[in-house]
């Protein structure tokens, strides 16, 4: 025998591994560990997070590991690679050894290898005829074929279910289709463009037609998957693609005009419909197709899939009321603008940006104060346990804008405003929140609101607080009024009044906080209490009167005198005291708005979707025919008065023992002869 | 479930016999009145899947003779529940038997309850070597499953009966699901336990069913878990039918596997020798459970990417959920693997079944608790 070279022997080893069971298994576990990965951490998050959460050096680490994108790096590919060819060496391996084996009927094995056989056994044999054997092997499925030996003896040889080893063909087999369809879908092409630098990704923020041809993909691009956000009556005609850092910008054979977009909600509150009208416009003949998108219902158009992602607001026209909080005597001014966009502000001689961002139209809130668990009797947990139905206390509280408020220096605060008025423990306020960085959670104000609604006589009476000029007449009134009620002395009555005046000075300028810096720096601690008690009182008296006089001079109507009017007061103290700290000498009330909402449409080409079904329904008769499909042969050999039956299987178990004895208790009763 | 031979060489028709006629004919009966009175609600799919699920039932039927009982019952329960409703959801307060026996959510306790009883009465027949307490397991375990059972389809009833844009198939939600494994996981076993004729199996299986209705019971009374939820629109979609289902058919089996797993190492260790069944019949099971799980995981798992084609943009988008079933999937294909074509028999299978529970758990459960992705519709 010829000594194979050494070259020969190293690629025949190789083979031997690549194909071989234990390297495929190893393929398996490598890939299911290497999956966990992406699974735990995040992927394809914007990178500024990923350097913010691992700190440089191990972001750059992970960062050349491709563990942001692990399912697309060039190792997993790799892995996934051979594991392809490990299944197709299998096959070629045991492929042509399997078919033989499904055409062979064995019928010339030896006397011997059927004793050595797990089932096998001899008997006497009076009267054997073979058509009567080969009648009933027929009647059992079994496909057969006779071989006579030289000595005389007769060999029947049957089998069934030689579709067990079609099955291993289909399901290996399957899985090689199946990778190279998401192998195509995975767009190699566009992958080696990458690694080579003829595609780059764009890192900057810029308008798509300044996109440079380079990070352009035209729409011969055989696969991909990117997504887009069309305004109401605005078109798109790319889509973006996330690469890396960056994106990609894919043409498209058609422009997408959104017409309008759609959300349904349930009667508790949760979104019931999300739902985009679309034409799509042929660029080549300019065919337009209209059609509706929605979750679960995609449009197909020239091959790419147009899918309902997401939504959101589309730059809506916003009206706003601007209170300037420094002049606070001044009438508001409208300002407009429109959400998603920047635009000057100026105010109070300082020069802002203001950066409008999402406007949201309905804002679902779950107003529910359940009864703690811990205080429910067993009869009140089981009514509840068999209760399927609980009305959610969801409210819609209507419209809000968030924005943020730059000045010169580039510091920004950020502002979280709603429309309507929310009702709060009876009482009616309009909610405004603030933060300083993004980081902290919204700080909420709540502006009271007066009988019809409106703000208009909390900023009046805010604006007579921190009016100097009206102290005087409101100082008188308070006195007055604490003398009737024979609160003070006559005595007192000059001090009283200073009193006053100075604590409506103290809080107009600075709020509660002002009166309490005084009572920290000035009073001796033990007696701060009783003092600021004090101090409590009479600013509470007085805001009653500071509203008369406001109201007076405004010629508006007095304030009715009750208890909810006097909340309103009590609570106009306390924001009043926290628009201090607002930040900027501006508050803009939103004041109505022309809804424009985009919907954020995914757009896929995937041409190896069809492989992968096609791989994915071999799969499965693959694996059926595999475990379910039991491959038997049976031998029967006849003469010098005795039969000799054995049987094998593919697979042994407690069904096949049963299987031999029955089939060899039928034989015996054929062979003894009639 | 093996399909390959059976001695009756008659054709099946033949070998059919009235009862099975009559269930055949009951399940034509209800699903033609279903279509009559509700096929103008659905679309082609579910039409589809109403022929198919009705030709499935008949075929399981006739496959597991017990089936065309278990079945009929459970139906009949349920439609005693929907009588005593007369289309007001508020009568499951009010109306004694509902409020004691038949609304859903009273049904489901009752199965819960006796699931637990099932549990301690298969363990105290296989500490005393007891028949007659084993039979009482399986009693109990059908008992259980039946209102389970009728319990789900109540459910999907009651659903409608909160609003028509709300009723949908009771699979829909982490609450329900549990339901689901709990009777799909009990309903295998059964067939098992059946056809290999031990009863030792069940203080085993019924374990991991204790435990998940440990889950439903404080899932309903801590978190209210239980509640009617309507479909978010990414879950409005025939698909959800077939997918979840599939899925669950494959978790109840690898979960039976690795029960089984535990019972053939203590006797392959020497514990409980003497009362449980035969190391070889339980790792016979064991792989047969494996088998029709991995099957019916793969089935599942091409449809739920034949879902995410519709629904999301692509069938395959490395979310988590996809990825820890490939991760399932990849493990129990090295299983079968190794058992198959390695030979591998015994303690190490066993082991890798036990741990294999664990990582289908994590792709059932934890996924949910500690990932986030695309398929987070059950939180806890």
């Amino acid at each position: 025998m010829k000594k194979p070279s050494r070259h020969a022997s190293f690629s025949y080893s190789l083979y031997e591994l690549l194909s071989s069971m234990r390297f495929a298994i190893g393929l398996l576990t490598i890939i299911a560990i290497a999956s966990v990965i992406g699974t735990v951490l995040k992927q394809n998050e914007p990178y500024p997070n990923y350097a913010f959460e691992f700190g440089q050096f191990w972001f750059v680490a992970f960062d050349w590991l491709g563990l942001y994108d692990v399912y697309h790096s060039a190792w997993f590919l790799t892995i996934l690679a051979f594991l392809v060819i490990s299944t197709s060496l299998c096959i070629l391996r045991n492929g042509p050894g399997f078919i033989k084996d499904m055409k062979a009927f064995r019928e010339k094995a030896t006397d011997s290898s059927l004793a050595a056989m797990q089932h096998s056994e001899e008997f006497e044999a009076a009267n054997a005829s073979p058509e009567q054997l080969q009648g009933y092997l027929a009647a059992k499925g079994f496909r057969l074929r006779q071989h006579r030996r030289d000595d005389g003896t007769l060999v029947l040889a049957a089998k069934k279910g030689a579709a067990n080893k079609l099955g291993y063909f289909f399901a290996h087999i399957a899985m090689v289709v199946i990778c190279l369809g998401g192998l195509l879908d995975g767009n190699l092409p566009l992958k080696l463009g990458e690694l080579f630098g003829r595609v780059v990704a764009e890192t900057r923020d810029l308008p798509q037609s300044q996109i440079p041809e380079q990070s352009r993909l035209s729409t011969r691009n055989l696969s991909f998957r990117g997504n887009v956000t069309v305004a109401e009556n605005k078109s798109a005609d790319v889509v973006f693609l996330n690469s890396g850092n960056g994106y990609l910008v894919q043409e498209l054979p058609f422009i997408v005009t959104l017409k309008k977009f759609h959300v349904d909600y349930y009667s508790n509150g949760m979104p019931k419909l999300f739902a985009s009208d679309i034409v799509v416009t042929d660029k080549a003949t300019g065919k337009e197709t209209p059609a509706t998108v929605r979750v679960n219902h995609p449009l197909i158009v020239d091959g790419v899939a147009i899918y309902q992602a997401s939504f959101g607001d589309g730059g809506s026209p916003l009206n706003f009321k601007a209170w300037n909080l420094a002049s606070p005597e001044m009438p508001p001014a409208p300002i407009t603008g429109v959400s998603l966009s920047s635009q000057p502000l100026r105010a109070n001689g300082h020069q802002y940006s203001l950066e409008f961002g999402e406007f949201r139209q309905f804002n679902i809130e779950n107003m529910e104060r359940s009864k703690a668990e811990g205080a429910k009797s067993l009869s009140e947990r089981m009514h509840d346990a068999r209760e399927v139905k609980r009305d959610k206390n969801l409210k819609n509280v209507g419209p809000s804008i968030t924005f943020k408020l730059r000045d010169e220096q580039g510091q920004a605060r950020e502002y979280h405003h709603y429309m309507s008025p929310i009702e709060q423990d009876g009482a009616s306020y309009l909610i405004a929140g603030m933060r300083k960085t993004v980081s902290e959670p919204f700080q909420y104000l709540r502006l009271p609101l007066d009988d019809e609604m409106k703000i208009d006589t909390f900023m009046r009476l805010r604006a007579a607080l921190k009016n100097q000029a009206l102290y005087d007449e409101i100082a008188r009134r308070s006195t007055a009024k604490a003398m009737q009620g024979s609160a003070i002395s006559p005595a007192m009555r000059q001090q009283f009044e200073e009193s006053v005046k100075w604590i409506l000075a103290r809080f107009g300028e600075g709020g509660f906080s002002a009166l309490e810096q005084f009572l920290d720096q000035r009073v001796p601690a033990d007696k701060r209490q009783a003092v600021a008690q004090t101090y409590i009182k009479i600013l509470q008296g007085a805001v009653v009167d500071v509203m008369a006089v406001a109201n007076e001079r405004a010629g508006a109507k007095p304030l009715t005198q009750d208890g909810r009017h006097y909340r309103f007061l009590l609570d106009s103290l306390v924001a009043a005291s926290s628009l201090n700290d607002y930040g900027v000498p501006v508050f803009l009330q939103l004041d109505g708005f022309t809804q424009v909402q985009a919907s954020g449409l995914q757009m896929t080409r995937s041409p190896g979707k069809t492989l992968v079904y096609l791989g994915s329904l071999m799969l499965v008769i693959g694996i059926v025919l595999m475990f379910y499909i039991r491959e038997v042969r049976l031998w029967i050999r006849l003469g010098n008065g005795r039969v000799r039956l054995a049987m094998t299987s593919n697979r042994h178990n407690r069904d096949l023992d049963e299987d031999f004895r029955r089939h060899r208790d039928a034989i015996q009763q054929l062979v003894r002869g009639a | 479930m093996e399909l390959a031979y059976s001695f009756d060489e008659r054709p099946l028709w033949q070998r059919l016999n009235l009862a099975d006629w009559l269930f055949a004919a009951l399940l034509v009966v209800a699903a033609g009145v279903t279509y009559y009175r509700y096929g103008a609600y659905m679309d082609v799919y579910e039409q589809g899947i109403l022929a198919g699920s009705t030709v499935g039932l008949i075929a399981l039927g006739w496959f597991w003779k017990a089936w065309r009982l278990f079945l009929p019952l459970a139906g009949a329960i349920a439609l005693v529940a929907i009588q005593l409703y007369q289309g007001d959801l508020a009568r499951g307060q009010s109306a004694f038997w509902l409020r004691f026996v038949l609304s859903s959510q009273s049904a489901i306790m009752w199965m819960c309850t006796l699931f637990f009883l099932a549990t301690a009465v298969y363990w105290m027949g296989l500490l005393t070597r007891s028949a007659l307490l084993g039979r009482m397991g399986t009693g109990l375990t059908w008992s259980a499953a039946v209102l389970g059972f009728a319990g789900m389809l109540t459910r999907w009833y009651e659903s409608y009966l909160i609003g028509s844009d709300i009723g949908h198939i009771p699979v829909s939600n982490l609450y329900e699901v549990f339901v689901l494994f709990c009777l799909i996981t009990a309903l295998m076993y059964l067939y098992y336990e059946a056809k290999f004729a031990a009863r030792q199996m069940g203080a085993f299986v019924l374990l991991v069913i204790s435990a998940a209705v440990g889950f439903i019971l404080w899932y309903t009374f801590d978190r209210q878990a239980h509640e009617i939820q309507p479909l978010i629109p990414a879950l409005q979609s025939w698909w959800m039918k077939i997918h979840v289902p599939a899925n669950f058919v494959g978790y109840g089996s690898f979960s039976i596997a690795a029960m089984l797993g535990i019972a053939q190492l203590l006797v392959s260790h020497g514990w409980l020798k003497d009362k449980l069944p035969s190391a070889e019949l339980l790792d016979e099971v064991m792989y047969k459970a494996i088998a029709v799980g991995f099957l019916f995981f793969t089935i599942a798992t091409i449809l739920g990417a034949m879902w995410a084609a519709d629904a999301w943009g692509g069938y395959w988008s490395w979310d988590p959920k996809e990825t820890w079933a490939l991760i399932v999937w990849l493990n129990y294909a090295a299983w079968l693997h190794v058992r198959l074509v390695k030979g591998w028999r015994g303690t190490p299978l066993a082991w890798w079944a036990v741990i294999g529970v664990f990582v289908t758990s994590f792709a059932f459960l934890g996924v949910n608790m500690f990932l986030s992705g695309l398929h987070s519709y059950g939180t806890l």
